[in-house]
């Protein structure tokens, strides 16, 4: 007879959850879920190691263990902590907690523009999210914040440090998915920036993936910067053979157009497993090189929390409505009147073909060149 | 005459060289360890001497070390933290300048007791020439059959390596010491696991103070017992204590715990006073991370006893009314000094070494010093005084190591203790802007009677 795992149980928010041993506070809450499960901009599941560092995911440990039921002195980072038989957690429960993340979201925004408006990560970000969550209506920082000039990585990444929190994750996502880590952390303090030293370019086969654990603005993909905000946006689950990769994706289309190709994201914000089990990561040629619809096998609509802003416009389980026109002209198809490409310039452009961001100006080459 | 313990020899001419380190008696300690003791009952002295870590934590050694996990065929390392890099720290470079084989044979014998093979220096690489004297050390008494293979015959090898750090105070702290001894930026790592389970390569390792190591030779040599008969209570034995600021006899000194402050301050066996006969204005007793007191706290605790230098008198009642023993950085202020002016050096000098991976203390300590930047240049406001507070109480706990609390803690002490001074550089800004940093018009009186001896 197979031995029986014990699970420890523990309660957060005054939540009671039973998991395995060795799994940390945060991995506790997520598993209840909603509220209880503590926000965090530095922490990824896929990334050993990561974690710990940006502090928004202090909690307090109102009670250690069944057996050493003491509290802990100082709030915790959730991400790193593992949990005890018996613990008691205090996550949005907690006056110290709330008061300690909104000191966080604070620091955070002092050198991260809250510029959403302009920024293409609007809508995916989750610093955003952490402001509105726990954040103040106005900051009481009055000194000048640090900027940086746009950095290109190479041909597919741009780097805008202006934004970045330093999280951690791309470094760690390039150290371990890549195994060639060519940037880091450059200085210290709040000087720290994330440099491939003397502006390198990032070119390997995954280093894409940056983008994806980029938790901010920071690290955006040039072939989609700017074409459109990912609310106009559907995203569909698509796989292709890839012998690099799964090739298993997520498309973000407009029409028929792919604008855009991710890793499968689950509802933390986290790379997807993939069927066979492995994480998801995809590889530059899905990402980058992969953009027409026919390269894809399309599974159909991604799930998407309806209360994203990504849902605006998305539908899942929609019905398609029957064609009735037909049907009641007697089996004629209907006479085109009139197709609007052929009076709107707008529509004569495919968004995709675009090098850069959809401007006026970029409109007007595409059109000289047609 | 105060004991000494350390420093007792320091003065000898050549003691620095192992021939006359030897013959005034040097090396007793491992002959008797590695002849006469079990590594165990090496621990088990430390731990009756009631040795606390002398860099500034304060942490038990004799149990720090016997948390060290003993895997099956798994290196144990000790490494010796001497990136002394606190403001108002000097004691340690005094010490290993001075009397260098006092910390190679502390070494040899702890390692002996932590199943160590190898030992590791690392110490800040502002100090390259003790690093050379370090060196110069360690290959005497490498040459002499101290280090190397089957010490004394006793199947017990040890080797020392000094490895210096490039000039980052945050190094200091131990897990990022380990770090930068694996040759990685010096980040502080998530605690747990702690050093003493993961620690140098993975490794289970003891990371312990100059100080702490040196003074494991005269608690093997005489006895925990002996040693813990110096002081009084929790804290025992002797203290090295480097005095700096406006004093009349400023240095490194080596004092019996429980001496009080004002003798160590006034006495001619210390620091023989404030220089140039002006009256005391505050004191950071325990290095500059540690909360500043007035005089009048300084000299006589909350409870209006005298204060004693150890490490329960000087932390009594909390940091409204006390601070830390720290490292034994011992900075003096006069009444001329500036306490604004001192608060914006300390919070420059942690925002320049925050390592920058949590973001209360990244973000937080540059905050910090942009306020008291203008307040010291007469362009703060009034509620600049009170964001200083929320700054610093929201770093303080927060982060991943001492360091945030080690910013906070002299900001949160120099508004508690000295609100008003800055009040007066608010309200008198043109003075401020004139480096006249309004003591003439500071009217608060000096609440301490001070001895004239």
């Amino acid at each position: 007879m197979a031995d029986e795992k014990k699970l420890f149980t523990v309660t957060i928010d005054n939540i009671t959850v039973e998991v395995e041993p060795g799994t940390t506070i945060l991995q506790a809450a997520r598993k209840v879920g909603g509220d209880v499960a503590p926000p965090a901009m530095c922490y990824y599941t896929k990334l050993k190691d990561s974690g710990g560092k940006c502090r928004t995911c202090l909690v307090e440990v109102a009670a250690g263990s069944a057996a050493d039921p003491r509290p802990m002195p100082k709030l915790v980072a959730s991400c790193r902590t593992n949990v005890m038989d018996g613990m008691v957690v205090k996550n949005i429960t907690s006056d110290r907690v709330i008061d300690a993340r909104n000191g966080v979201v604070e620091f955070l925004l002092i050198n991260h523009p809250l510029d959403c408006p302009i920024c293409d990560q609007a809508g995916e970000c989750h610093l955003q999210d952490l402001s509105y969550e726990h954040g103040k209506g106005a900051s009481r920082y009055e000194f000048k914040r640090r900027t940086f000039d746009k950095h290109d990585l190479g041909p597919y990444i741009q780097l805008h440090m202006t934004r970045c929190i330093l999280c951690y994750r791309c470094v760690y996502t390039a150290d371990q998915v890549t195994n060639e880590r060519k940037h880091g952390i450059l200085m210290r303090g709040d000087h720290s920036e994330i440099a491939t030293y003397i502006e390198k370019s990032l070119d390997n086969d995954f280093i894409g993936n940056v983008i994806d654990v980029c938790p901010v603005g920071a690290l955006t993909d040039r072939t989609f910067r700017f074409k459109n905000r990912v609310w106009f946006t559907k995203p569909v689950d698509a796989h292709c053979n890839c012998d690099k990769c799964s090739g298993e994706v997520q498309l973000w289309m407009r029409g028929d157009e792919v604008l855009r190709v991710t890793a499968r994201k689950d509802e933390w914000g986290e790379v997807k497993d993939t069927t066979k089990g492995e994480t998801g990561w995809i590889c530059n040629t899905c990402r980058f090189e992969r953009k027409k619809a026919s390269d894809w096998v399309i599974e159909g609509p991604s799930h998407v929390n309806r209360h994203s802003v990504i849902s605006q416009g998305h539908y899942e389980n929609g019905v398609k409505p029957s064609e009735t026109i037909k049907k009641v002209m007697g089996g004629r198809d209907p006479k085109l009147l009139m197709n609007i490409k052929d009076v709107s310039e707008v529509n004569q452009v495919e968004l995709s073909e675009i090098k850069g961001a959809a401007t006026s100006e970029s409109f007007k080459q595409l059109k000289k060149g047609n | 005459m105060g004991r000494k313990l350390l420093l007792d020899k320091a003065h000898i001419e050549g003691i620095r060289h192992y021939d006359v380190y030897r013959r005034e008696g040097g090396y007793r300690s491992v002959e008797k360890a590695l002849k006469t003791m079990s590594p165990e009952a090496v621990t088990e002295e430390v731990k009756k001497s009631g040795l606390r870590g002398r860099g500034g934590a304060g942490f038990p050694t004799g149990m720090k070390w016997s948390f060290l996990a003993k895997p099956e065929g798994v290196p144990r390392y000790l490494v010796v933290n001497a990136d002394e890099s606190e403001p108002g720290t000097f004691k340690d470079r005094y010490l290993m300048e001075f009397i260098p084989h006092l910390l190679i044979e502390g070494m040899i014998t702890a390692s002996y007791a932590l199943g160590s093979n190898t030992s590791y220096i690392y110490i800040r690489g502002e100090y390259w020439w003790v690093k050379e004297i370090l060196e110069v050390a360690v290959q005497e008494a490498r040459n002499a059959g101290w280090l190397g293979k089957n010490i004394l015959g006793s199947g017990f090898d040890c080797d020392i390596f000094v490895q210096p750090g490039a000039g980052a105070y945050i190094c200091g702290e131990e897990t990022a010491l380990i770090e930068s001894l694996e040759g990685k930026r010096g980040n502080p790592r998530i605690k747990p696991p702690f050093p003493a389970v993961k620690g140098l390569w993975g490794c289970p390792t003891v990371v312990n103070n100059v100080e702490t190591i040196a003074a494991v030779v005269p608690i093997v040599n005489d006895g925990g017992d002996e040693y813990a008969k110096i002081g009084v209570g929790k804290s025992t034995g002797t203290k090295l204590i480097s005095a700096c600021g406006n004093l009349n006899k400023p240095g490194v000194y080596e004092i019996e715990m429980n001496i009080s402050v004002e003798e160590f301050i006034y006495s001619d066996e210390y620091c023989g006073g404030i220089a140039n006969g002006k009256r005391l204005k505050a004191c950071i007793p325990g290095g500059s991370s540690v909360p500043i007191l007035p005089a009048n706290l300084l000299l006589k605790t909350a409870k209006g006893e005298t204060r004693m230098m150890n490490y329960e008198s000087l932390s009594d009642g909390g940091f409204a009314t006390g601070s830390m023993m720290g490292s034994g950085g011992f900075i003096v202020m006069d009444e001329d000094q500036c306490v604004v002016k001192h608060t914006y050096t300390l919070a420059r000098f942690y925002r320049h070494e925050s390592c920058g991976q949590c973001s209360p203390c990244r973000e937080g300590t540059g905050w910090m010093e942009k306020i008291l930047l203008n307040i010291e240049n007469g362009k703060g406001k009034m509620s600049d005084i009170d964001l200083l507070w929320d700054i610093q109480r929201k770093i303080e706990g927060n982060t991943i190591c001492p360091l945030g609390d080690a910013a906070a803690w002299p900001v949160a002490a120099a508004i508690r203790h000295f609100r008003d001074e800055f009040e007066w550089h608010v309200t008198n800004p043109s003075d401020a802007l004139k480096g006249n940093y309004g003591l003439a018009n500071y009217a608060k009186p000096l609440e301490v009677a001070v001895p004239t001896a």
